[in-house]
């Protein structure tokens, strides 16, 4: 790693992203960019969650609605029982027109912006499927390849994983040879969401569906019922979208440039050794 | 059902123009309004159709016919389960019916059958009964539990004896949610790989008791595979048809004319 001046070096350019990778990686975000607006669409139908089988109506995990509090309408949150203000953002926000609305998330995160269940399931399972087959055609050619391979941290990069979380903390990215392959951080995090985060929302989301469960009871029992299955599918997505601002933000402070150039053309450009 | 309260994309419509028309939104905004324009686009409806299409193919083929929903035990009943969209037609015949129990109310079977029928409460009583305890998943997201009893579909379908050319079983209700200038009454459709489904039965009982009202008394369709829209209360009338197009709007149910699915599996 070098934090000289880059006119004092030889740069050397690597072929790093295969072009199924590529390909598939932007189908990707464009389809989590919609499953995640038209999800939270879907959402505000009915914008409570609970575990088990059913809804208990009274005793819901997590609730967001618009409540009177002084003769005012305030959104509320309740978590576990734990009830927090979210006026503007969550169960009470202002919709296209500056209105205030009794919504569960804000017209601005959902697709469509207006409350229309219908819409947001259509726009959901068009991109449901488009990401399916993306995905099983990125899980075909990583595994094929030996792809797969490359996002499983190695041993000796388990040990400097404290050196490498402290590097990033202080935004400095390798920019040498080692930056040929993906750094401990870059494999737990793509590993997880590539192959446990995205592989159980998928299952959870499929749980969902009476139709499925008739055919395979296991899958709803998996989770501990269809509600549960509901949570499960909802916290996943958060995950992927935690994941996602983090992986935006590191792209765009590790070398913008070069790390969209390389997800677009393949290429990468590093200091020669 | 759904809370009919809630109808989807029309009272939006101007606000929507405008939001889109002000153009003040900024990037994301103006990229949430092209998602709004297309909703509502043909490219868009056809699109979506497609996507509906495959999801049924793919379950018609994965899913085997005569796949049963679970059923669960006494223990795992509902203590509240929500009753949804209308909970008491308006309509003059439903109030004589309720006032005499339902003994001058009668289920007709009509359409492509040979042998049309008029069956009173007591006669569907007096048919071999199924009981079933099942998941009742609505398509806002929630899921309640209860126990369901009356004479499957298929046994009542065989007394009317379908014609050959017979393809969708269609639910004519007492509930006429809504029917107005722009609204169908209520109506539902299936076809007939869940029409002659061993779950799928005329419900006269819930949890033990007569179909409370809210639930569609005196008899509503259990169809256990789909989405709780599908399953019409307050039926009147079964109609055996070779197309619903002529139907409503053309897509065989009230939800499906207002853009939900019409195959409801997922």
């Amino acid at each position: 790693m070098s934090e000289s001046a880059p006119g004092r070096h030889q740069w050397q350019w690597i072929y790093r992203h295969p072009v199924a990778v590529r390909v598939t990686h932007w189908v990707n975000v464009v389809c989590l960019v919609f499953l995640l607006g038209s999800g939270l669409a879907i959402f505000n139908a009915h914008p409570s969650l609970y575990w088990g089988n059913i809804a208990t109506f009274d005793r819901p995990l997590v609730r967001l609605e618009a409540v009177a509090e002084g003769g005012k309408p305030i959104g509320r949150t309740t978590v576990f029982g734990v009830a927090f203000t979210t006026t503007g953002f969550l169960g009470l926000s202002r919709d296209g027109e500056g209105q205030l609305v009794r919504r569960g998330f804000p017209s601005w995160a959902t697709i469509p912006s207006y409350q229309d269940l219908s819409t947001g399931r259509r726009w959901h399972f068009v991109f449901a499927w488009l990401f399916g087959i993306n995905g099983a055609i990125y899980l075909a050619y990583t595994l094929a390849s030996g792809h797969a391979r490359d996002l499983v941290p190695a041993r000796t990069q388990w040990r400097t994983i404290g050196r490498t979380v402290w590097d990033h903390l202080r935004l400095r990215f390798p920019h040498g040879p080692e930056a040929r392959g993906y750094n401990v951080l870059q494999r737990a995090s793509y590993f997880g969401i590539a192959f446990i985060v995205l592989p159980v929302l998928i299952l959870a989301g499929l749980a969902m569906s009476p139709g499925w469960d008739a055919a395979f009871p296991w899958l709803p029992q998996l989770f501990g019922g269809r509600q549960s299955a509901r949570t499960v599918h909802f916290i996943c997505a958060g995950l992927v979208t935690l994941f996602a601002v983090v992986h935006v933000l590191m792209v765009l402070v590790s070398g913008v440039w070069n790390n969209l150039r390389s997800m677009i053309t393949g290429r990468y450009r590093i200091e020669a050794e | 059902m759904l809370t009919p309260k809630r109808i989807p994309g029309l009272a939006w419509r101007p606000s929507r123009r405008r939001f889109l028309t002000g153009g003040a939104a900024g990037l994301g905004a103006l990229a949430l309004g092209g998602c709004d324009r297309a909703s509502n686009a043909p490219w868009f409806r056809d699109l979506v159709e497609a996507a509906e299409g495959v999801t049924r193919t793919a379950q018609r083929a994965l899913v085997p016919r005569q796949a049963l929903a679970r059923e669960f035990t006494a223990a795992d009943v509902s203590p509240v389960f929500k009753a949804n969209g209308s909970t008491y037609p308006d309509n003059p015949d439903y109030d004589s019916w309720v006032a005499d129990k339902f003994s001058s109310w009668r289920l007709s079977v009509t359409g492509l059958v040979e042998q049309p029928l008029s069956l009173s409460l007591a006669d569907l009583k007096a048919m071999p009964a199924r009981s079933q305890i099942t998941r009742h998943d609505c398509v806002e997201g929630w899921s309640c539990i209860g126990q369901w009893k009356g004479p499957t579909l298929a046994s009542v379908l065989d007394r009317a004896r379908p014609k050959p050319n017979a393809r969708y079983i269609v639910f004519q209700c007492a509930d006429d949610l809504q029917a107005s200038f722009f609204l169908n009454a209520y109506y539902e459709s299936i076809d007939l790989i869940d029409g002659y489904h061993p779950q799928t039965i005329l419900a006269y009982e819930m949890n033990g008791q007569p179909l409370p009202v809210p639930h569609g008394a005196p008899l509503r369709l259990r169809v256990e595979r789909q989405l709780g829209y599908k399953m019409a209360k307050y039926l009147t009338e079964i109609q055996v048809v070779d197309s619903f197009a002529a139907l409503g709007s053309g897509k065989g149910g009230f939800w499906e004319d207002l853009g939900y699915e019409w195959y409801a599996g997922i």
